[in-house]
């Protein structure tokens, strides 16, 4: 476990530390990234196993919720199928603002080698992509680094300034 | 075992490339070379009409009629025990003749034998369901339905099983174009956004192997990636592999590479 220190001696012998509201909510926004389980093919194996122990996803904050009101991101594992498409834009659109989406996997980004039919040829078709994965499947790794990456872009964004709507039209 | 053919120089050949290639027949044997088959065509031919019978890999192939096939399997399954109905489906012969080959592919425990019955319908003919005789046939006849657009009567459920409800063609004929034709291609855009939204949105890119290196829009190059819309030169400086910001981040540590260790030593 990592031990926070924090000198509160070190500002002029004061307790006190001085940032911007941006930075405090940020930091609150990019460490607690609530992930809707959206495993959807073999790419939910691996985001399973990200959670796991071994990987271990509570240490950034990820905690994966089953609703999608209480998630913040929402990481698209595995083929995502004509017929399934209109149920993501659903849920997509009951995540509460601000959210993320993570496209994990060939089969997430482009439809992958799936060339067929059935298959949208891309997540980002539907819903707004805020970040893509290669791989297929990802490992655990990618997906740690993926994590990592945006909780990055969240802490650049603008928390205070009026959010955004993010939509694809 | 399958017999060795020389791969030497099988990239060059080119009969993959043969439209007219006819894949050669595995060979038929005669029903009366098995004992128990021919008693079993022979329970079949009391009552039917049997159109063509043979052993294939040891398995009897028999073809009846297709307004027979009820009571043909009624009796299979009763009198005959081949009381498993492993699978059916259907095969498309439309181009060939204008049919379709409806297939029961069943199973007898005890005899320890299976059976194949065949039956060809018209292309606009419907077919009549033995859901009755097996509560499998169910979902096999609504698939069939589904996959083929074959319409069983008397069936109690009959609806799209695999696709969805308000999908328009069926997809495994051999007609049927495997990126799917205009309405597959913009199913889900019609459906959620509406037709309008083609415009934005645009047509699916169907080459997968297509990579644009002046795209930023949809994904970064990895080591050079820029920020989303940016133009892209070409020239972009590789970026290294960073997950934090230089100054660090509040309360949290930053991994530095230089304090890293591998363990090579288990009982450390």
């Amino acid at each position: 476990m990592a031990q926070h220190k924090v000198n509160y001696t070190q500002n002029a012998g004061l307790p006190v530390a001085l940032t911007t509201i941006d930075k405090v909510v940020n930091w609150g926004r990019s460490n607690s990234i609530w992930a809707l389980t959206y495993g959807l093919a073999c790419c939910g194996i691996e985001m399973m196993a990200s959670g796991a122990s071994r990987y271990d996803f509570d240490r950034y904050g990820t905690i994966f919720r089953a609703s999608p009101r209480q998630a913040d991101v929402m990481i698209v594992a595995g083929t995502l199928t004509k017929k399934h498409a209109e149920f993501i834009k659903r849920l997509y659109d009951q995540m509460t603002e601000p959210r993320w989406v993570i496209s994990m996997g060939s089969c997430a980004n482009t439809g992958g080698m799936f060339n067929t039919y059935a298959t949208v040829q891309g997540v980002d078709r539907i819903i707004p992509v805020d970040l893509y994965l290669p791989g297929c499947a990802p490992r655990p790794e990618t997906l740690q680094y993926g994590v990592m990456l945006l909780q990055k872009k969240i802490r650049a964004e603008k928390a205070i300034k009026s959010q955004k709507t993010k939509r694809l039209m | 075992m399958r017999a060795y053919t020389p791969k030497d120089d099988v990239q060059a050949k080119s009969y993959y490339t043969d439209r007219f290639y006819v894949a050669p027949q595995v060979p038929k044997q005669d029903v009366l070379s098995d004992e128990v088959f021919t008693a079993d065509l022979e329970a079949i031919k009391a009552k039917f009409e049997v159109l063509e019978a043979y052993i294939q890999v040891e398995q009897m192939v028999v073809y009846i009629n297709a307004k027979d096939n009820v009571d043909v399997i009624k009796l299979v399954k009763e009198e005959l025990d081949y009381t498993q109905l492993s699978e059916m489906s259907a095969i498309d012969w439309i181009a060939k003749s204008g049919q379709f080959e409806i297939f029961y592919q069943m199973l007898s425990m005890g005899k320890r034998k299976r059976i194949r019955i065949k039956c060809f319908i018209s292309k606009d003919e419907a077919i009549n369901s033995v859901e009755k005789l097996f509560r499998c046939a169910d979902w096999s006849e609504r698939e069939m339905y589904d996959m083929f657009g074959i319409e069983v009567n008397n069936h109690p459920f009959l609806k799209r099983i695999l696709m969805p409800y308000d999908w328009e063609g069926y997809p495994l004929l051999k007609t049927y174009p495997l990126e799917g034709d205009e309405f597959a291609a913009w199913y889900e855009v019609d459906k959620i956004f509406g037709k309008e939204a083609r415009d934005i949105i645009g047509p699916e890119i169907r080459d997968t192997a297509r990579v644009d290196r002046y795209d930023s829009e949809r994904f970064g190059r990895l080591g050079h990636e820029v920020p989303k819309g940016t133009k892209i030169t070409g020239n972009e400086p590789k970026t290294p592999l960073a997950y934090q910001e230089e100054g660090g981040v509040f309360l949290i540590d930053r991994f530095d590479e230089e304090k890293s260790v591998i363990i090579t030593d288990r009982n450390r």
